[in-house]
């Protein structure tokens, strides 16, 4: 019922705004700078909303819970399951653990040129984790998974740092990991099942 | 600053201040030198990462908040000609502050809050160090209260009649500070002090960090506001000009402190437990809070070259050379500004949403945050000590020329610190650890920066003893002179009209706040009591 008049008020108000505004002394260089200035600060957000949404260029933001205290007895996060796995549609899933002050596992292969998906998650405190050089970089929260999909395009020998202060020894907790010529992995991981050996 | 009782409350804000501030110069010092490795004897987790602990506290929350407390009551009584209203509150809030600092400090100092000033949970520090923290937060909220009601109490007085520049814009900072200092309060109040005292077993740390963000980006505002009304409200009239323009000077300060709110999750844009959309929101709004600066640095410079004009320079950049670099608020700011470009391009790499996941938690960002506010924010600190000073004490300043080889020395330490710190960072050297021990090639690569921050740290501490010497001799070099300078505002090059009421109020402001940061954290802090979440117990450091 009181829609209608406030909504008249508010008009006026915002009227009352914009002539407020008109009588405001800027000097015309200063306006040119503000149109500038604007016009920049537009170009910037532009480029970063179409690359979020038209190209999918985000930063690491699944919302997805898990119990922290628990994580060994969960499916999805046991010892057998943890380092670099391929899922049924083929795609490369690592999967580690960070707890102080490792992670789990302490070194990983993967191919360049191909997109990984990792999914982090911590047994206890904040931790963080990037790859010198790379755009791989999360943070590890207890209570949810952390999940970034990369491509590697440089093979190499890379170190995995943790980079969030979990605690005194924070600087002893990094792994590494080998990037390798997407066709020699392709070698490697076809050569082993039985299926191919003649 | 009218008389003698309001310049010692004054000038005991403003020695709490810096008495921090040395302090924290000297662990920086440390901080680098130990990490390098240089010195092997010195390497220690423990006392690094209590050091970190106490340097961040120090400089982030007790240099700032007794700074601009002090400097809001010099602003407040000096603007509008006004006894600082309900001195005995004023001390109490000053003293509880206070009791506040050495309540967090023995904590701290002993390694049992090696938490670092972010606090981190699940990672728990001794409660002492959270109440002293909140005592020190509830002290510059009864500022705020002091700020506010000076600022209606004057304007309901002369209704006919515009609020000073300097007394609108540190209004606007308590206005921001209020609002800003909310996320913490909540964090801290209902889950850390909690959590530290054993009376809750768990918490929800995205739900902390959350919290966090909200204050987190407003709060370098907090700090920021006091440089910026420096930049409006004396340096033009200490270059010998006018400030180019009023009006644009109240919109920035407007625009800062309302668009400063409700963008905090550009610190969360590495994180797990927001959604892109919001991340991304944020990210937008972090930008619009560019303009503001983008606009300061117009008028500022545009005052400086009318000061130059009028002092005799000709041609496009003849007005630089006959600016008064001999004068430490003209100085500074000039110092201040160059640091400032570079800062702020730093920033809006950081701010760029996705492209944040190549520097985020590298070295990039203390190199980025330390030449913005240990270097923009606190050069103007030292540019308004010198100025205050001799007005405080009513006698004149111990030595210029020491002040002026102070702010260049400053200048090039924090050069000579931050350009490898951001160096370090984009070679993915991670922040916060306490030495490099990582088995890598990579590492060799950061040996020569690690060394250049060694000295440029060392540069920055003779600095910070310069400053600290200067106003200790200031202070207690008898002076048998009469003393009569007074603070003296810049003036506007055009008569400012009667302005209308959102450029010269904060009512309308406030409400606007309120719906931007109930759309920008309103469902963000809610989800968090909609989905399943699991706690986390708490770890020691």
């Amino acid at each position: 019922m009181q829609t209608e008049p406030t909504q008249s008020k508010n008009i006026l108000l915002l009227r009352e705004f914009v002539s407020y505004l008109r009588t405001l002394h800027i000097d015309t260089l200063e306006q040119k700078w503000i149109a500038i200035a604007m016009m920049i600060i537009a170009f910037l957000v532009g480029i970063i909303t179409v690359d979020a949404l038209f190209h999918g260029i985000n930063p690491p933001s699944k919302v997805e819970t898990i119990d922290s205290a628990s994580v060994h007895l969960s499916k999805e996060f046991a010892e057998d399951n943890l380092g670099v796995q391929r899922d049924n549609s083929g795609k490369i899933i690592v999967r580690m653990v960070a707890l102080r002050y490792s992670f789990i596992p302490k070194h990983l292969e993967v191919p360049a040129e191909t997109p990984i998906t990792f999914r982090w998650v911590s047994t206890d405190v904040l931790h963080g984790v990037n790859i010198p050089m790379t755009n791989m970089s999360t943070m590890i929260v207890p209570g949810y998974v952390a999940e970034v999909t990369t491509t590697f395009p440089k093979p190499g020998e890379y170190p995995l740092l943790c980079n969030e202060y979990c605690g005194l020894g924070h600087n002893h907790m990094w792994s590494t990991i080998a990037v390798i010529a997407k066709e020699e992995w392709v070698a490697k991981t076809t050569a082993t099942p039985p299926a191919l050996t003649k | 600053m009218n008389d003698t009782a309001e310049r010692k409350l004054i000038l005991c804000h403003l020695w709490v201040a810096f008495a921090a501030f040395i302090v924290a110069c000297f662990m920086g010092e440390y901080q680098v030198l130990e990490r390098s490795g240089l010195l092997p004897a010195l390497e220690s987790p423990t006392v690094y990462f209590a050091s970190v602990s106490t340097h961040g506290v120090l400089m982030a929350f007790v240099l700032t908040t007794f700074f601009i407390m002090g400097f809001g009551y010099a602003l407040a009584s000096s603007s509008l000609k006004q006894p600082i209203w309900n001195k005995p509150l004023a001390w109490g809030a000053f003293w509880l502050a206070l009791v506040g600092v050495v309540l967090a400090a023995v904590p701290l100092l002993l390694g049992k809050a090696s938490v670092l000033y972010t606090f981190y949970p699940p990672m728990v520090g001794h409660a002492a160090f959270y109440l002293g923290a909140t005592l020190l937060v509830i002290g510059s909220w009864i500022w705020c209260a002091i700020m506010l009601v000076m600022f209606t109490q004057w304007k309901t007085a002369n209704p006919t009649k515009n609020v000073p520049l300097a007394m609108f814009a540190t209004a606007a900072n308590a206005l921001l500070w209020l609002w800003a200092s909310a996320g913490v309060a909540l964090e801290v109040l209902f889950q850390l002090i909690p959590l530290s005292l054993g009376w809750i077993d768990t918490i929800d740390p995205g739900l902390a960090r959350t919290l966090f963000a909200w204050t987190l980006h407003p709060i370098v505002y907090f700090w920021l506001i006091p440089a910026y009304t420096a930049f409006y409200v004396f340096v033009p009239k200490q270059a010998g000009g006018f400030l180019f323009s009023d009006e644009m000077a109240r919109m920035a300060f407007i625009v800062l402190a309302v668009f400063a709110l409700p963008i905090g999750f550009h610190h969360l844009y590495m994180d797990p437990e927001q959604a892109s959309g919001w991340k991304l929101l944020h990210g937008i709004g972090t930008f619009v809070v560019a303009l503001p600066t983008l606009v300061t640095g117009f008028t500022v410079i545009a005052s400086l070259e009318i000061a130059g004009r009028l002092r005799g320079g000709k041609g496009l950049f003849g007005w630089i050379g006959t600016l008064p670099w001999g004068n430490t608020m003209v100085l500074a700011v000039i110092l201040s500004l160059l640091m400032l470009i570079f800062g702020g391009f730093g920033g809006i790499v950081n701010a760029s949403y996705a492209m944040n996941a190549m520097v985020h938690n590298t070295a990039w960002v203390p190199g980025h945050f330390h030449l913005i506010f240990a270097g923009t924010t606190v050069i103007m600190y030292f540019a308004i000590a010198y100025y205050l000073w001799p007005l405080l004490l009513r006698k004149p300043l111990f030595s210029n020329q020491l002040a002026l080889l102070q702010l260049w020395t400053w200048f090039i330490g924090m050069s000579i610190l931050t350009t490898p710190w951001h160096v370090l960072g984009l070679l993915g050297q991670p922040r916060r650890i306490s030495t490099v021990v990582y088995n890598n090639l990579l590492t060799l690569a950061w040996k020569p920066y690690e060394l250049m921050m060694i000295f440029g740290g060392l540069i920055l501490l003779g600095s910070a003893c310069l400053l600290i010497y200067n106003l200790v001799k200031t202070q207690v070099t008898p002076y048998a002179g009469q003393f009569t300078d007074e603070i003296d505002y810049a003036e506007p090059i055009h008569k400012v009209g009667v302005l209308p009421e959102y450029l010269n109020g904060l009512t309308v402001w406030n409400k606007v706040i309120a719906v931007l940061m109930a759309l920008s954290f309103g469902f963000p802090i809610l989800q968090f009591f909609f989905m399943d979440t699991f706690g986390s117990s708490a770890w020691g450091n």
